[in-house]
């Protein structure tokens, strides 16, 4: 392994585990304090549980999200100098910026984490407000710095604008889609559990209320990313359209193109074998005209191709995710309309089954989506500018740092995973958190 | 002053906050490993209990001197890239299982077992992450690091790891120890105080004697250091920073642990602050320097102009923090 492909992989490594956190810190905080919210409106202690419960899990995972993303915020430099050099004046600002915003979170979830007793009803909830909207915040702020590395503005690295990460075409579609990914994923991971725990016929009295929740958040969240990831495939057809035609394996230029789902990819021969295709739908997605003309990989030059084969298949699998988690929101509203269930009647269990299998597929989807982008964008780290092979450290080092991160992540998220079990079946002492 | 200069003073003004603020919390995983005796417990509890609700936020000084440093001086982000490729990794890898280790250990089972293990992961990265980091800047300042015009390394990849530096990890992690145990002092009291008072009072005299070691020292292994710490740009500084150590000490033996406390934060401050502007105009002494290394200045200026607003928000939120937690007795 040379040291080109191990900072790669390191990065991936280190972006796939700190994303699953970022996730869980943008969405669960909303999910807490609107818990939190309901309970101070009714005055119903479950509420309350369900809401001391998220923060013990939010506690915990925020931890490991500020340890990853700060080990990235190192990575960035070590292990692609060149990149951080030539861009650092242009995208070091955002980073400020994001700074700010991690710095108001952290402040506001040690309040809210340890206030439950020393801050009023009030204050609590108006701090863990203010966990939830500074997550979303840095993402937003983060993500600018990627739309940017997906499509800088014309010359923006020659007059070195510090504010040309929100200027790139990327960056307003990009952030939202990423933020409603982060409500979609929490939202159904939240519910699938509850879920697990009323089939299980051993439920705590917070799993139905969770269910309700959640799954009003991630049903809206869904349907509007739907229409979000639309916008966002049409604006990748006009600034990256190597991009779009690997994520669709769409090798021959045509007019009124096909669309192509699944099958596998021969690179080499430049052919796609054994997908379900459906004519004309590809110049709808992408440029919203049955007739249209979508370019095909051929018509660029082979060093600019990504690795089809990885873009295709993680295109397809957070579009069939995305359509899932679509369907099954709908299939959740139109029983309650349909039964007029009351807001705590038992939900039927081909239904809770459905959302258990659905649990882990917004966070399939979620890193299904970064592939795309980031694996897509090859052979570039800055589209056009900056290739990624220009862009990695020389160190020698890299494979051994490679490895040790990997197996550290691999340990942490097992922990996590134990962690999470050890939660779930523990009450929340009056006293906590009191090591 | 320019752009450079103040931003510059912003990198050191976030390396003290770091250093002062988490570097207790280090001090606290530091003591958490050293504790002893009947109150074993107890004092490990006080520990868990003053870092609970502030390590994350005292912790994002480190992200914010770090997203400084890439935006204003790329280069010389680059170039210590390559320089300390290892040792920032591996003080990445303590931050990160220290971090686990804290939140793991607080939310975990009960049970003795697990929170042996943690216990332990978490002394364990606690005493040698501030290692790692003390021998980044003796590395920084030892003049070993050589840098192309180019920016390409020629020389200082083992810097880190020669004796001079690794003393300098050791002095950070006393240091760090000291002001944690100083800081306990003002958040215990009983028994529990005397304990933090009589562990602060030998680890003052652990960083008393590595300072009577380091400063020959400098003079030998790194004379350009000795004679910026001379100079009278940073000769006033230390020797407030020498009164303030004096002061800590005198109100920690006659227990007037506030007072202490403010001291000791002055001497840290103006330690931090000293070296720094004994390197001064340097960044990595001697091919890098504040001038060369800097960004152009509409990215300073866009970094200046976030600062008035973003302190707006923050320092209301921080003083909200620190009153609700940190105001003892
Ligand atoms: C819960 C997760 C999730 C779901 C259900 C979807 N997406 Fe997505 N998608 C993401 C999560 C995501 C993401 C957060 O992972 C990405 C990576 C970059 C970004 O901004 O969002 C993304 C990127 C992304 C891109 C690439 C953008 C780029 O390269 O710049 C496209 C074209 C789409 N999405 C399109 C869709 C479509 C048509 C969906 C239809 C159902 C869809 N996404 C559902
Ligand atoms: C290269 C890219 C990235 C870098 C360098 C980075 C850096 C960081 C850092 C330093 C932290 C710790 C902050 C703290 O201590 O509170 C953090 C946490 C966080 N990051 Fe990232 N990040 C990256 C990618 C992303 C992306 C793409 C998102 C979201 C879309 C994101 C969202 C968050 C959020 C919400 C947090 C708060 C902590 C948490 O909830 O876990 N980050 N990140
Ligand atoms: C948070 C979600 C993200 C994920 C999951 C992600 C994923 C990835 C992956 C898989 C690669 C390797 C690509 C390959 O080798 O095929 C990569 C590379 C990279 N990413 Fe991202 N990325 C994310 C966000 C970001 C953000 C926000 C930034 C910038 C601030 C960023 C900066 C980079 C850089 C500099 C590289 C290395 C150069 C390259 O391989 O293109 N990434 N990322």
């Amino acid at each position: 392994m040379n040291p080109l492909l191990a900072a790669r992989a390191q990065m991936e490594v280190s972006l796939a585990f700190h994303m699953v956190f970022a996730a869980i810190g943008i969405g669960l905080p909303l999910l807490m304090v609107l818990a939190e919210a309901i309970g101070l409106r009714t005055g119903d202690a479950r509420w309350r549980t369900l809401a001391r419960r998220q923060a013990r899990v939010t506690a915990v995972l925020f931890a490991i999200g500020a340890v990853s993303g700060t080990a990235l915020s190192f990575e960035l430099g070590l292990l692609w100098p060149r990149f951080m050099r030539l861009a650092g004046p242009v995208v070091g600002p955002t980073f400020a910026l994001e700074g700010y915003a991690f710095f108001l979170e952290a402040i506001f979830l040690g309040l809210y984490l340890y206030g439950w007793d020393r801050l009023s009803p009030r204050a609590h909830l108006l701090a863990g407000a203010g966990v939830a909207v500074t997550g979303m915040l840095s993402g937003a702020f983060v993500v600018a710095v990627n739309a940017w590395m997906q499509c800088p503005p014309p010359s923006s690295l020659v007059t070195l604008d510090p504010w040309a990460t929100f200027r790139s075409a990327a960056w307003i579609n990009m952030a939202v889609h990423s933020t409603l990914s982060c409500y979609v994923s929490v939202g159904f991971a939240v519910a699938g559990a509850a879920a697990w725990s009323l089939l299980r016929k051993r439920p705590g009295d917070w799993h139905r209320p969770a269910l309700s929740l959640s799954l009003s958040m991630a049903s809206v969240a869904a349907v509007l990313q739907l229409a979000s990831g639309d916008r966002i495939a049409k604006m990748v057809a006009v600034t990256q359209p190597v991009k779009l035609a690997a994520m669709e394996a769409h090798f021959d230029t045509a007019r009124g193109a096909a669309i192509a789902l699944g099958g596998l990819v021969d690179q080499d021969a430049a052919v796609l074998h054994g997908a379900v295709t459906v004519p004309k739908v590809l110049s709808v997605l992408a440029f919203g005209d049955p007739d249209a003309t979508v370019r095909g990989l051929n018509d660029f030059p082979r060093d600019l191709w990504p690795r089809v084969a990885i873009v295709h298949t993680a295109f397809d699998v957070m579009v069939s995710a995305g359509t899932f988690l679509v369907a099954l929101s709908a299939a959740w509203w139109i029983w309650r309309f349909r039964t007029r269930a009351a807001p705590e009647a038992p939900v039927p269990v081909w239904l809770l089954r459905a959302l258990v299998f659905a649990a882990p597929l917004g966070f399939i989807a979620l890193e299904a989506g970064w592939l795309v982008t980031e694996a897509g964008r090859q052979p570039w780290t800055i589209q056009g500018v900056l290739r990624t092979a220009d862009a990695a450290t020389r160190s020698p080092h890299a494979v051994v740092t490679f490895a040790t991160f990997s197996a550290l992540y691999v340990f942490l998220g097992a922990v996590v995973v134990g962690m999470l079990r050890y939660l779930a079946r523990t009450p929340v002492k009056s006293s906590e958190p009191q090591p | 002053m320019t752009p450079a200069v103040i931003m510059a003073a912003l990198v050191v003004l976030g390396l003290i906050a770091y250093g002062v603020l988490a570097g207790a919390d280090f001090g606290g995983g530091i003591l958490d490993a050293l504790a002893r005796g009947p109150r074993r417990d107890a004092q490990r509890d006080a520990i868990s209990h003053a870092m609970g609700p502030v390590w994350e936020a005292n912790h994002v000084w480190l992200i914010f001197v770090i997203v400084l440093l890439f935006t204003g001086f790329p280069r010389a982000f680059y170039a210590l890239g390559a320089a300390l490729f290892v040792p920032f990794h591996l003080a990445l890898a303590g931050i990160t299982l220290r971090g686990g280790a804290f939140v793991f250990r607080a939310y975990g089972p009960r049970e003795s077992a697990s929170l042996r293990v943690w216990g332990r992961v978490f002394g364990i990265a606690s005493v040698l992450t501030p290692v790692l980091l003390g021998t980044c800047l003796g590395a920084v300042s030892s003049g070993r690091v050589r840098v192309r015009a180019d920016d390409e390394l020629m020389a200082g990849a083992d810097a880190w790891h020669s004796p001079f530096a690794l003393v300098i990890g050791l002095f950070a992690l006393s240091l760090c120890a000291y002001l944690a145990a100083v800081f306990l002092t003002v958040e215990t009291d009983g028994e529990l105080r005397d304990d933090f008072r009589r562990h602060a009072l030998g680890i003052g005299t652990v960083v008393v004697a590595l300072s009577a070691a380091l400063i020959p020292w400098v003079f030998v292994a790194a004379p350009h250091l000795g004679a910026g710490l001379l100079s009278p740009r940073a000769l006033p500084v230390l020797l407030v920073g020498a009164v303030a150590a004096l002061a800590s000490g005198y109100g920690l033996y006659r227990r007037r642990f506030t007072l202490a406390r403010a001291a000791t934060v002055v001497q840290v401050a103006c330690l931090l602050g000293g070296w720094a502007l004994a390197q001064y105009p340097f960044l990595i002494y001697p091919d890098v320097s504040l001038v060369g290394a800097a960004a152009p200045s509409a990215t300073l200026n866009a970094v200046l102009v976030t600062i008035p607003p973003g302190l707006a928000l923050l320092l209301p939120a921080l003083w909200w923090l620190f009153r609700v937690f940190k105001s003892t007795r």
